[in-house]
Formats: structure tokens, C-alpha cells, sequence
């Protein structure tokens, strides 16, 4: 069985923040990179799935520039055989629907019998890229899945609704499903796994015809925060007092 | 210039967010069409007939329950016949399921996690966050004549009153649905129920590691609060789903909701921001949960917690 997960690095800010100079975006020297949460349990659940099949390849495809090599690394390093990365023109800061056009391609490519993907990413938090990708290839598709059985041509799969409730549903396979973290619990990689991740073989690839972007931010800022919290001061011991005379004050 | 609005609902009950969508459109101006997909739409036309919205228009389909394939059919069809400039949709794990895919396929403007919108110059301005909600973005849709938003739950007020929309039947196009639902599964019920709770002592990833968790057990006990969490607890297996707050579990309102160690994902504030008072403790002072919250405290809450102890 293969399966191709798609994975990101994603980019997480610090106390501090600079715009680039158009205001488009946030300056990179302010941002920390790793792998998206949401990828480590979809990588996490095609490795599992790929062990209880008995065989089969886990094959790991991100869109970004070289130095996102490094979050595809930890997948590799989790297990998954090879990666896949797609680059070029357009492609930076791209919205997910853009995204999802970079990756069809190389994806269908590599006709797997499953493609996973995060539900989401902490960074751009679109929730999209899975489920345009397999318009895009095709596919059926379930987007928020917490379990997967893989049967005969069909997987049942668990989508977690809203509130908690669950939707048992059928799904013909080859499919694309979006993982939601707590389906399983993703293994941390060794320190020889990890070496050994530098040799697996990652392919540079070039996106096709991307068409016209989905969107285009025009202006980030640092929104105005904290309008109605009054903030409590001083030692640890007079934050704990306020807050006793508050929750004592509220329940009354 | 149009707004078509897709009802959510499930096992026959219409859900909030279809009301804040119609309140979202009248942000946009245009006449406003509310799309009703369902196994019985007549059955829920009453609950959608509020101020604001123009028109009703009604598919019937098979199941009643949501399937990606059979509502993304008949969504695509209402576009091609009614062409909206902008199609809304909750941000939602239905909507998340086909939303993307109309973007993609029809080649239309996409953004989801939208908080406020507005016409400039003709075009749709959307703002949605980045970075964990740590920077705010406006973002336009250049070249796009359609957009396909997907709006951030409890962003706007639900609109009420009203009524009095033409109502039109659609025909549901044929479509083999090839993600088929089967079954529904509920959540097991605690041994507490967090939703009525007066006062909620909820923790988050800042208490780093599960042994910790009993020190704040203990905290809630000797406060006279009941534990809840954010949801990487429930996910690690630290915490029972039956005591996650937020989209993905528990909507709560206490009188008191004091969090330690949550930085505020969106998902957790949609499930929390209606509380009566809001305390947060939090190391970031750029936490997101600062942005919600009445009371806020920049510290180590291991710190704060002992102090806490101490006085009650």
C-alpha cells in the first residue's frame, strides 16, 4: 500500500514582530519553524497503516523553499521512506488553494492508494488544503478524521463533528482524508533515526500552471489586544490575592 | 452583486452559525440567499426566516445527514444559477469537507477563518489571523468575481426577527456520493458535566507535563471550581474528552473561567469568550487568551498556583 501524507513547516512568532517591508507578511527573522502539528499525526497514522498492511511505501510531499527540507526531515526520521518537495515561482506565502495545485500534480504522480493530510496548519490555519487536493485529483475525500479501518475498496472513518459527535462514515478508496491531532500518538524519532533521515532521497520538483492565487493578503498588523483585560500586577502572590477577590467577588 | 449563505445543520436541528453567516452577509450588502440542503429543508425554512434574508432556497436530497459529494453538487448547481459574487460558509468541519474543493474546481477567491468583511471599491476585503493569532490580515481577492469564504463561528451576532423570504424549491442534482455516512457516535458523558458549572479552573499545554496535572486537580478542588482543559490535554489521554472546552467539545458560560497555561487557539475561544468573567495566567504576553479575557496575568503559573493555594 502507498500512501503520500502532505506535510508543512510552519512558522510560530515569538514575543516580538517586524512586518516586511510591503506589510504583507511577517519579517522571517521573527519566526520559528517546525513541523505542523497536524502532519506529525497524519505522517504518525500512514506509518501505523502501512505496518498493520504488511508492506508498502509512506511517501512525504511539502510545498516549500529548501530550508522547509528540515520539518520533512522529522517525517522521514518518524519513518516514512522518501519525501517529495515542490517549489517555485508563486509559491511563497501562496494561499491553500494554490498550494493544493502544487501538489496534485506530483501527487497524482504518484497514484497512492491513500493520501493524508493535516486538518490544518497552526500558522495559516486555512483547513483547505486537503480537501482542494482531492477535488483537484479527483478524490473522495473526509476532511477531520480521529480513526480509520481500512477495508476492502472502502475505509470507515471517524469524522468528529462539533461538540464532540462523531460521524461514522464509508468512504470508497483511494481517497484523501485530513488528520485531526489525537487520532494516535506520534512517535518521537531517535537520534539514529534521525541521522539516518539524511540519506533518504528527497525529490525537488517544479510546480505546473498554478493559475491565478485564491487570495493575496494586503496588509498584516499586529491586531489591538487586550482592549477589555485589565492586566494584574506584581508578585505571584498579589496576582493569586486579585484573583481570589475577583472569583470571590463573581460567584457571590 | 449577491450573497448566497449555506445553512448548517445536523440530525435535524439547525446549527448557530447559519444565523451569524446571514448577519455576515448583511456586512457585504446585496440581497441575501440562504441555501437550505437537507433531507426535509421545508423543516427548517421557519428556523432560517429572519431579517436580512432575501430569499430561501430549498434542496431536498438524500441522506438528511451530511455527505461532501451531495451538498457540494447542489451548492455548485445554486452558483451556477444564481451567481453570487460571494458564497458563505461556517468554518466548520462540514463546510471544511467541500468548501476548499468548490475554491478549487470553480477557480473562485478563497479565504476561511474569517472574522469581518467588507465591500471596497467592489471587491470583497476578508480579515482572518495568522501565526497563531498573533497578527491580523486583510485579505483581497484580486482577479476573483466569486469568493467562497468560510466565517469564523460566534464572529458576528445571529440575526433574528424578520421573516417573510420568497421560498424556492431546487431540484437536487444526481450525484454518486462516495463518502457515504453510516452512523453517529456521541462523546461519553463524564462524570461531570463542565457545561453547568459555575466556576471552571481549565489548564492547558503550560502545565508541560501529566504529573502536574494533580497539583491543579487539588487547585480546583480546594477553589470549590471543576477542571476542564484545552484540547492538547484531552489528545495526549492527560485529560477526558468529556471535560475539553472548546469547537471540538464542550461550549461553556460559567460565571468564572480561569485559565492556566491556554494560549487561546481559536478553537478553544469559540468555546469559552461568552463566560461571565475571564482570568488568565499566562507566560506569553502575547497569548491569544489575553484578547478575551477581563483579567489577565503575565506569569509562571506554576508560581501563581502556589500562591493560590495558600488562600484558599
Amino acid at each position: 500500500m502507498k500512501i503520500v501524507v502532505c506535510v508543512k513547516q510552519v512558522a510560530s512568532l515569538g514575543d516580538e514582530v517586524e512586518f516586511t517591508s510591503d506589510e504583507r507578511d511577517v519579517d522571517p527573522d521573527f519566526l520559528d519553524y517546525a513541523l505542523n502539528e497536524w502532519d506529525s499525526y497524519a505522517t504518525e497514522e500512514a506509518l501505523r497503516l502501512r505496518e498493520s498492511s504488511g508492506d508498502g511505501e509512506v511517501v512525504v510531499a511539502t510545498v516549500g523553499d529548501e530550508d522547509a527540507e528540515e520539518a520533512m526531515r522529522r517525517a522521514l526520521a518518524m519513518g516514512a521512506d522518501r519525501g517529495i518537495r515542490v517549489w517555485g515561482d508563486g509559491l511563497a506565502g501562496a494561499d491553500p488553494i494554490t498550494v493544493a495545485r502544487a501538489l496534485a500534480e506530483v501527487v497524482r504522480d504518484e497514484s497512492p492508494d491513500l493520501v493524508l493530510a493535516g486538518v490544518q496548519s497552526s500558522d495559516a490555519v486555512q483547513a483547505a488544503t486537503g480537501t482542494a487536493l482531492a477535488e483537484l485529483l479527483g478524490l473522495p475525500r473526509v476532511a477531520v478524521v480521529t480513526k480509520i479501518e481500512l477495508g476492502d475498496g472502502t475505509a470507515t472513518v471517524h469524522r468528529e463533528l462539533e461538540g464532540g459527535l462523531l460521524d461514522v462514515v464509508e468512504v470508497d478508496v483511494p481517497c484523501v482524508l485530513t488528520i485531526q491531532t489525537g487520532i494516535n500518538e506520534p512517535r518521537y524519532a531517535t537520534l539514529r533515526a534521525i541521522k539516518q533521515a539524511e540519506q533518504k532521497p528527497i525529490e525537488e520538483r517544479e510546480p505546473g500552471d498554478l493559475g491565478a492565487p485564491a487570495a493575496r493578503v494586503r496588509r498584516m498588523f499586529v491586531p489591538p489586544r487586550g482592549e477589555g483585560a485589565e492586566m494584574l500586577d506584581g508578585e505571584p502572590a498579589a496576582i493569586a490575592q486579585r484573583i481570589k477577590e475577583i472569583v470571590e467577588e463573581r460567584l457571590r | 452583486m449577491s450573497v448566497l449563505v449555506v445553512a448548517e445543520h445536523v440530525r435535524g436541528e439547525l446549527r448557530p452559525v447559519t444565523l451569524e453567516l446571514v448577519s455576515a452577509a448583511r456586512d457585504l450588502g446585496g440581497p441575501v440567499a440562504v441555501a437550505v440542503v437537507a433531507g426535509d429543508p421545508s423543516a427548517l425554512v421557519e428556523a432560517v426566516d429572519v431579517e436580512g434574508v432575501d430569499e430561501i432556497l430549498t434542496v431536498a436530497v438524500e441522506p438528511d445527514a451530511f455527505e461532501t459529494d451531495v451538498v457540494q453538487a447542489a451548492v455548485e448547481a445554486l452558483i451556477a444559477e444564481r451567481e453570487p459574487d460571494a458564497v458563505l460558509l461556517g468554518f466548520t468541519v462540514d463546510s471544511m469537507g467541500y468548501g476548499p474543493a468548490l475554491a478549487a474546481k470553480l477557480g473562485l477567491g478563497f479565504a476561511s477563518d474569517v472574522f469581518a468583511l467588507r465591500r471596497e471599491d467592489g471587491g470583497v476585503v476578508a480579515e482572518r489571523s495568522f501565526y497563531g493569532a498573533k497578527v491580523n490580515a486583510e485579505v483581497e481577492f484580486p482577479g476573483h468575481e466569486r469568493v467562497v469564504l468560510l466565517v469564523r463561528p460566534t464572529s458576528w451576532a445571529p440575526s433574528a426577527g424578520g421573516g417573510g423570504a420568497t421560498v424556492t424549491e431546487v431540484a437536487a442534482p444526481a450525484v454518486q456520493s462516495r463518502a457515504r455516512h453510516r452512523d453517529w457516535v456521541e462523546v461519553e458523558a463524564g462524570d461531570v458535566d463542565i457545561t453547568t458549572a459555575d466556576f471552571l479552573l481549565s489548564v492547558g499545554r503550560g502545565i508541560g507535563d501529566k504529573e502536574n496535572l494533580e497539583q491543579f486537580e487539588e487547585l480546583a478542588e480546594r477553589m470549590g471550581a471543576t477542571l476542564s482543559s484545552s484540547r492538547p490535554l484531552v489528545d495526549a489521554g492527560w485529560m477526558p474528552n468529556a471535560r475539553q472546552v472548546g469547537q471540538s467539545g464542550k461550549t461553556v458560560k460559567p460565571k468564572v473561567y480561569l485559565a492556566l497555561g491556554i494560549s487561546g487557539a481559536v478553537q478553544h475561544l469559540a468555546g469559552m469568550k461568552t463566560s461571565g468573567t475571564i482570568v488568565a495566567v499566562n507566560s506569553d504576553p502575547e497569548a491569544a487568551i489575553f484578547n478575551v479575557a477581563h483579567y489577565g496575568a503575565v506569569a509562571d503559573l506554576f508560581d501563581v498556583a502556589e500562591e493560590l493555594e495558600k488562600l484558599f
